[in-house]
């Protein structure tokens, strides 16, 4: 199952340093997403685009994950030569992982 | 219990205005903040400033307070804003000229100033935040240097009596935390009550992005009527929790989805989020929706402030040349990326001095890369876009020049050729301890 069916994120930039937010839609699915998006993961998922450390904060209660990614805006908003100087587009695309299916959720709708 | 109505009436210096009017008309508010400064834009009106020692402030400043005075006036809604840019002191006389021109006399209008630092950091020994290498090494392309001033200033502005407050830089939450602090009392000590306005100012400052804007995303997030997105207010407590909500039958929504994603916005550490009066700590914070288009934010704290404050240094980095052209129908991506080649090499015929360059097709990998953006079928249209940095303007303009003669002289096809070039003012950053910055407040009636 794509994590685009259980969740949703943001992304914000500051310098050249870029924050994804992953956000369950049903607090239950948190436990599941937090232990397949790992940090890992999401640095591997953005090979090539991000060329720093990749560090996942969590937040149980709010259901949400923080990714923080160093070097993924090309040295920095400002001077970027990228059309998407500001990384907004990178919250979409974390969207595209496989994450395992939660099939109880899916039987009882 | 007091609470106070806050609302933010501009997430960035390009927003909309009517839904700053809708607010101080439908709002019923205390404060309308306008936060409108993004990290170069400082550096930019500085620029301006050299050229016109009226200017400097934002362009749009006089357009929105023309807006919203008459009915702030009449409502008793007290303005704060970021507006002032590069020089707050002649952005409060814009906003006292149109208070006369409005037949608004008497208003007070505050500018608050002092996080101009240039002087302080060029004379001074400070490191630069992204290099560790000094500040004098950028040697005369420093054109700005401005420091995140806290809430105080504001807060006082406010105490002394003054309807309009306009700053330079300031701490974005800190447009917020400054009318909470006046309104509650708030000690600039009490690093709970402190951390929680600040999450109140992170959670409003950019507008409608917590009531809608940014969020849309069909069949998995709709938002109703985004042509009328409405913007937030926050109805705070003294304990600093706050209700978000939105003025009745605007457009957006105000969910707790759309106050979480606007949460962890542009952070970092959510323990640690780092501002002039308090390190906030958003990592305990509670998010429940409590009606249609309202949710309660409690909880959260903080801890004692670091005693330094960022400070924004803006420098002429570069110049940077762009062309784009597009080519459709079948093949459209091999004569895309033969275009790429070919004014690769042209520049380098030429003898070109890029010290970077990029070349890539819209649609195809220009934003995520070839990778992330495959899915197996060939585009039926493709839009070349080149870009290159140079030292200079006229090495800039080459760049595009050589997109656009693939018009008649590139693969077969090429439509729609458009060139630019720009001057790349860059913004680095360093600290600067608290003691070294002076603020002061001007307040004068209309």
């Amino acid at each position: 199952m794509r994590l685009r069916e259980l969740a949703h994120s943001r992304t914000g930039d500051k310098g050249d340093t870029s924050n994804i937010s992953v956000i369950a839609f049903d607090p239950a699915d948190f436990d599941m997403i937090a232990r397949e998006v790992t940090a890992e993961r999401v640095r591997e998922h953005f090979r090539g685009l991000v060329t720093g450390e990749v560090v996942r904060y969590e937040l149980p209660q709010l259901g949400a994950l923080n990714f923080v990614m160093r070097g993924a805006l090309r040295g920095g908003v400002t001077r970027s030569l990228a059309l998407d100087a500001h990384g907004k587009c990178l919250g979409s695309a974390i969207l595209d992982l496989d994450v395992e299916g939660s099939t109880v959720r899916s039987a009882f709708g | 219990m007091k609470t106070v109505r806050i609302g933010a009436g501009a997430g960035f210096s390009g927003d909309r205005i009517e839904p700053a009017v809708e607010l101080a008309e439908k709002g019923d508010l205390d404060f309308l903040v306008f936060e409108c400064l993004a990290e170069r834009t400082i550096a930019l009106a500085q620029q301006a400033r050299l050229r016109d020692p009226a200017a400097g402030f934002d362009p749009l400043l006089v357009a929105r307070m023309r807006a919203v005075l008459p009915a702030c006036r009449a409502g008793g809604v007290r303005i704060i804003t970021n507006m002032g840019a590069a020089n707050p002191l002649a952005a409060a006389e814009a906003v006292r000229e149109v208070a006369r021109e409005l037949g608004l006399q008497g208003l007070r209008v505050a500018a608050v100033t002092g996080d101009d630092v240039l002087a302080e950091v060029q004379s001074g020994d400070y490191q630069l935040d992204e290099t560790s290498r000094p500040i004098s090494e950028l040697d005369c392309r420093v054109i700005s240097a401005n420091a995140y001033l806290g809430a105080t200033p504001i807060a006082e502005a406010l105490s002394q009596g003054a309807e309009v407050v306009v700053t330079g830089r300031a701490a974005d939450p800190a447009l917020f935390l400054g009318p909470l602090i006046h309104a509650f009392g708030w000690s600039m000590d009490d690093w709970t009550r402190l951390g929680r306005g600040t999450i109140v100012g992170h959670l409003l400052e950019c507008a409608g992005q917590i009531t809608g804007g940014y969020f849309a995303d069909p069949g998995y997030k709709d938002v109703p009527d985004l042509a009328r997105l409405g913007f937030p207010i926050g109805e705070v407590d003294e304990e600093g929790n706050v209700t978000v909500t939105k003025v009745k039958g605007s457009g957006g929504a105000v969910t707790p989805a759309t106050v979480k994603e606007q949460l962890l916005y542009e952070v970092h550490d959510p323990a640690r989020y780092l501002q002039p009066d308090v390190a906030a700590d958003f990592s305990g914070v509670v998010i429940e929706a409590l009606d249609a288009d309202s949710v309660r934010v409690t909880g959260g704290g903080g801890s004692a402030r670091t005693g330094s404050l960022k400070v924004s240094v803006g420098y002429i980095d570069s110049y940077v040349g762009e062309g784009q052209i597009s080519y459709a129908g079948p093949g459209a991506m091999e004569r895309g990326r033969l275009a790429v080649e070919i004014v690769a090499e042209r520049l380098k015929i030429m003898g070109v001095a890029c010290q970077e360059t990029r070349g890539e097709l819209i649609g195809v990998d220009s934003i995520l890369g070839a990778r992330l953006s495959a899915n197996g079928t060939a585009p039926r249209e493709v839009r070349v876009r080149f870009v290159g940095r140079t030292d200079s303007l006229e090495e800039a303009e080459r760049v595009g020049n050589e997109v656009e003669s693939l018009y008649l002289n590139g693969p077969a096809g090429g439509g729609g050729a458009a060139k630019s070039t720009r001057e790349i003012v860059g913004i680095v950053s360093t600290l600067i301890p608290e003691t070294q910055v002076r603020t002061a407040i001007d307040i004068q009636e209309a």
